[in-house]
């Protein structure tokens, strides 16, 4: 039954991705939401599996490692494979709507989609560098053609950037697993912490750990290293837009907080670690400034996410060199804020798709009068921001609470005043567009009302990224290991 | 009620449910409904106030309600009824039903109701939510909810003033949540736990943190309170329609931040580790100050609302200064100015309320003569103005009474100094305004008169402030009756706190 579950879950993207490559818009949607269908329940069910009883290594095809792709099956990897499955679908869903059908290239997106999504199934469940590499490429790769699918000329050079970006990002880190193998003769994650405990100081391998972090933290859009995201997010089609930020950034973090935990204890220095954290406070400030001061709705959502993406390097001062109760919270709250920003990102990308749609306009001060006739998917909005100023009960305030404890009781308390003003700072730039949409002008009162069916997923998710805070503690027993060994 | 009906637990998150599910109702409903929506709106305040009512009399048998369930590791939500919070629930429950019926009145033939009213239920179960919350976790949780659910309907005109008002008080309480947070991350990384405990659960000796954390709680909860000086938000929010601000006044905003600082200092730190560590007397002087400050900042105002603002900031402050005596009468005076000062306030903004819709005045100055147009709206503003001064047997004197003999209780005499004082100031800025209201004869035109029918004013308006002048009458002249004020306020005194 498990292994079964495994296949569907691995292959249906992939054949999803081949087979919708040789039919149209319209018939791949349709094959489409199949698909959907079978990856949720397929991830549903091995969620459920795992939590009872716990996580597993499985070789792909009975393959052993070192020749064969060995996967790690824990709790951590399926709450984000299911997370994928959720945003992936509602994205999906949303597009099917959203996009114009008309439109030639349009056909390509449900090939890129699903070779999107096979990517990131791959980096949640991968265990060994190479297989990472592969997975992070193909989610490259894939994400660069899902933004150039916007059509136009400042499309393309979005993501001409996005891809030199990614390109320069993937050398280095690929560079950093070669010195990793001539060093240790192996790529298993499991297998190069042990190596690395048994033997400390081995040299070059800091430079290599350093030349993959940079490389992540360029592909995460890092503070400084963030000028591609912006035009890349701000641009594309919005339920692409949702996908990159919710999912395609979090892979590469991922990546990056697995190879700190298994390694940083031996390979990285205080100085590293407080490195990362200082560049994430300054995303944290300068993407919020930035965002305030953006004319464009889709401007602010995008530099937000540079913000967002700042509290997550958090986790690197705040694991190293401390305590094993502090370390747990601060995972914990790192996980939180993973899930509650890709749920409310994701709404509040479609949802600002939804606004634009309706007014014709993606201009922040073009929405006058909204608050009247567009009020579901305003309030939509209005929920994801709710989480992303990190209010209660909202998943973004469990994460928020966790790491505000995690870094008092580490004495780093400098911490909490970067979680505080990011707080403070984000709601300034979603008071902003709630402030915009309040304003009356008596001429501008004509509007397109967008199908139901496109407001209510947005709802749906801002709802899930303003529950999750309730459901905090038992998902987080699930993820009783995070980042650690399955079973 | 029997003492394990199981119901019992599930009251208070009823309680909380019947103003969520009517906003969920109302946010559904579409605009045109207007009938259905009014209906939704008053069964839904009516049935609260029932649960309320059975809750309360539980209480008074010694029973307590209680739910409770883990959000995150060591974080629970727990919704609990104690005498203090049905103190607070009460008044909200109360005042929710005749705002309501205010509100329908004052917003007929205006646009966006619906999303008005789905705020306004928000608004109402944030303050219940905040009178029920059992620790500081889910206090916190309800008290920021108010401030979005608040901030909708202070820019509900949509005006260049509305809008840079929303923006003010946007920017002091998401501030003052903040600090809030912080305080409340380091007190439960200091002490382990956020549950409200009789008697507080903070242990001595005092250190630094403690004394910071003390600090940044009050400071967070002080702008909400409006004191000295986070009070800045709040004569800037009376752009709102009157219903909202005599919601903000009387019962949800400033509400929100007295009762915190009444549960901060009582069941957090506990009153006597408080008071014998020197806590209070800081708080007691800013209290006093702004007591002070407030009032003479109202005498210079010209606009009504505006004067009403600064006196609700110096009244507001009674609460906290007869917290401070931390004597018992002190506390008793105190706590049942949080009842007081509500239907007193709410009386005088439903008052100015309908001197603005009816004839059209916002200024002082163009009162003249209007107790002669509008009889029985100013007989309830000038029971609520004596109230304010503490003319007997008003509800407003049985507050600065108790508080005084506290005070002297206490060994403090100096605040019965700045009692009369501030009942001097209230005298000048009150007096002046009756005067007018009776003894000036009119001269101009009313700025912008409407008429309907026989009454001086819309029914849905002229009922709510004859109403409360009434209780306020009623809860000064009854005071000593079992289920008064001050009575209940007795009950908690000696039943919770300083036995």
């Amino acid at each position: 039954m498990m292994s079964w579950l495994m296949a569907g879950l691995l292959f249906t993207p992939l054949a999803w991705a081949v087979v919708s490559l040789l039919v149209g818009f319209r018939t791949g949607r349709w094959l489409s939401w199949v698909g959907m269908v079978l990856q949720v329940g397929a991830s549903v069910a091995l969620w459920f599996a795992v939590a009872r009883e716990s996580g597993f290594y499985y070789a792909l095809g009975g393959w052993q490692a070192p020749l064969g792709i060995e996967l790690q099956v824990d709790g951590l990897a399926l709450t984000f494979v299911l997370l994928t499955a959720a945003v992936a679908s509602a994205c999906g869903l949303h597009a099917g709507v959203y996009l114009d059908p008309d439109k030639p290239w349009q056909r390509y997106f449900w090939p890129l989609f699903w070779f999107l999504w096979a990517g990131l199934n791959a980096v949640w469940l991968g265990a060994d560098l190479f297989n990472l590499y592969v997975g992070l490429e193909l989610i490259t790769l894939s994400a660069v053609g899902l933004v150039a699918l916007g059509g136009d000329a400042g499309a393309l050079r979005a993501s001409l950037r996005y891809l030199l970006a990614a390109l320069v990002g993937s050398m280095a880190y690929l560079l950093g697993v070669a010195l990793m193998y001539g060093q240790f003769g192996t790529l298993s994650l499991a297998g190069m912490s042990h190596l690395a405990q048994e033997y400390p100081g081995l040299e070059g391998a800091g430079l290599a750990m350093a030349l993959m972090m940079t490389g992540l933290a360029l592909k995460t859009a890092l503070f400084p290293l963030h000028g591609w995201l912006p035009p890349a997010h701000g641009i594309a089609r919005s339920p692409v837009s949702a996908l990159l930020s919710a999912l395609v950034v979090k892979a590469s973090f991922f990546i990056a907080a697995r190879l700190w935990l298994e390694l940083g204890p031996n390979l990285g220095t205080l100085a590293l670690a407080q490195l990362a954290g200082v560049l994430g406070a300054l995303a944290v400030l300068w993407g919020s400034w930035l965002a305030c001061l953006q004319p464009q709705l889709k401007q602010v959502v995008a530099y937000s996410s540079v913000a967002q993406i700042g509290y997550l390097f958090l986790l690197f001062p705040l694991t190293w060199g401390v305590t094993e109760a502090v370390s747990q919270q601060a995972q914990q709250g790192m996980t939180l804020q993973v899930i509650s920003h890709a749920l409310a990102k994701a709404a509040m990308f479609l949802a600002a798709g939804n606004l634009i749609l309706s007014t014709g306009s993606n201009r922040v001060s073009d929405l006058a009068g909204v608050s009247r006739f567009l009020p579901f998917s305003l309030f939509s909005f209005g929920l994801a921001g709710v989480s992303l100023m990190s209010l209660p009960p909202t998943g973004g305030f469990a994460a928020k609470w966790l790491l505000l404890q995690a870094s008092l009781n580490s004495g780093q308390w400098w911490w909490t005043l970067v979680l505080l003003a990011g707080g403070l700072l984000s709601a300034a730039y979603v008071f902003r567009i709630y402030r915009a949409s309040f304003v009356e002008h008596s001429e501008l009162d004509q509007f397109y009302h967008p199908p139901r069916r496109l407001e209510a997923i947005p709802m749906m998710l801002a709802l899930m990224s303003l529950g999750l805070g309730l459901v905090a503690e038992p998902l987080l027993s699930v993820m009783a290991l995070p980042f650690g060994e399955g079973g | 009620m029997a003492e394990d009906f199981w119901l019992n637990p599930w009251l208070p998150l009823m309680a909380l449910a019947t103003s969520m599910v009517a906003a969920v109702v109302i946010f559904a409903l579409p605009e045109e409904r207007h009938g259905l929506r009014t209906g939704v709106n008053l069964a839904a305040s009516l049935l609260k106030l029932g649960l309320i009512t059975v809750m309360v009399w539980g209480v008074f048998q010694g029973l307590e309600y209680r739910l409770d369930f883990t959000m995150m590791p060591g974080i629970e939500f727990v919704l609990r009824a104690d005498p203090l919070s049905m103190m607070f629930a009460g008044l909200s429950a109360v005042l929710w039903v005749l705002t309501t019926a205010y509100a329908v009145g004052y917003l007929e033939y205006s646009p966006n109701r619906s999303r008005f009213f789905g705020f306004f239920s928000l608004c109402v179960a944030s303050t219940t939510g905040i009178a029920l919350a059992g620790n500081l976790f889910t206090f916190f949780l309800f008290y920021e909810m108010l401030t979005l659910a608040t901030y909708p309907l202070v820019v509900h005109r949509g005006t260049e003033k509305a809008l840079a008002a929303g923006r003010t008080y946007i920017i002091y309480t998401l501030s003052g949540g903040a600090l809030l947070l912080l305080g409340m991350a380091w007190l439960y990384a200091e002490t382990g736990t956020l549950e409200f405990t009789q008697g507080g659960f903070v242990e001595g000796p005092l250190t630094p943190s403690l004394a910071i954390i003390f600090a940044l709680l009050i400071a967070g909860l002080g702008v909400k309170a409006a004191l000295f000086p986070l009070h800045g938000w709040l004569p800037q929010a009376m752009v709102a329609p009157a219903p909202v601000s005599a919601l903000l006044h009387a019962v949800a905003v400033v509400k929100a931040g007295a009762f915190g600082i009444v549960r901060v200092v009582n069941d957090v730190f506990g009153i006597e580790f408080a008071r014998d560590e020197g806590l209070l007397l800081p708080l007691a002087w800013l209290a006093a100050f702004t007591i002070t400050y407030g009032s003479l900042r109202a005498l210079a105002q010209q606009d009504l609302k505006r004067m009403l603002a600064f006196s609700t900031v110096s009244q507001v402050s009674y609460i906290v200064l007869g917290l401070c005596l931390a004597s018992p009468l002190g506390m008793v005076g105190g706590l049942v100015h949080l009842l007081h000062q509500g239907i007193m306030k709410i009386t005088l903004f439903f008052c100015a309320g309908n001197y603005a819709e009816t004839l059209g005045v916002h200024r002082i100055d163009e009162l003249d003569g209007a107790g002669r147009r509008m009889p029985a709206t100013s007989i309830a503003f000038t029971i609520g103005a004596f109230g304010m001064i503490g003319v007997p047997p008003l509800a407003g004197f049985i507050t600065k009474w108790t508080m005084g003999l506290g005070a002297l209780e206490a060994n403090m005499p100096w605040v019965v100094l700045v009692l009369l004082v501030s009942s001097v100031l209230n005298a000048a800025y009150f007096l002046p305004v009756v005067h007018r209201l009776w003894f000036r004869a009119r001269e101009r035109d009313w700025p912008e008169e409407v008429r309907w029918g026989r009454l001086e004013t819309m029914s849905w308006l002229l009922w709510p402030p004859v109403l409360t002048a009434a209780a306020v009458v009623a809860i000064g002249v009854l005071a000593s009756f079992q289920f008064s004020p001050l009575s209940w306020a007795e009950l908690l005194v000696n039943r919770e706190y300083l036995p």
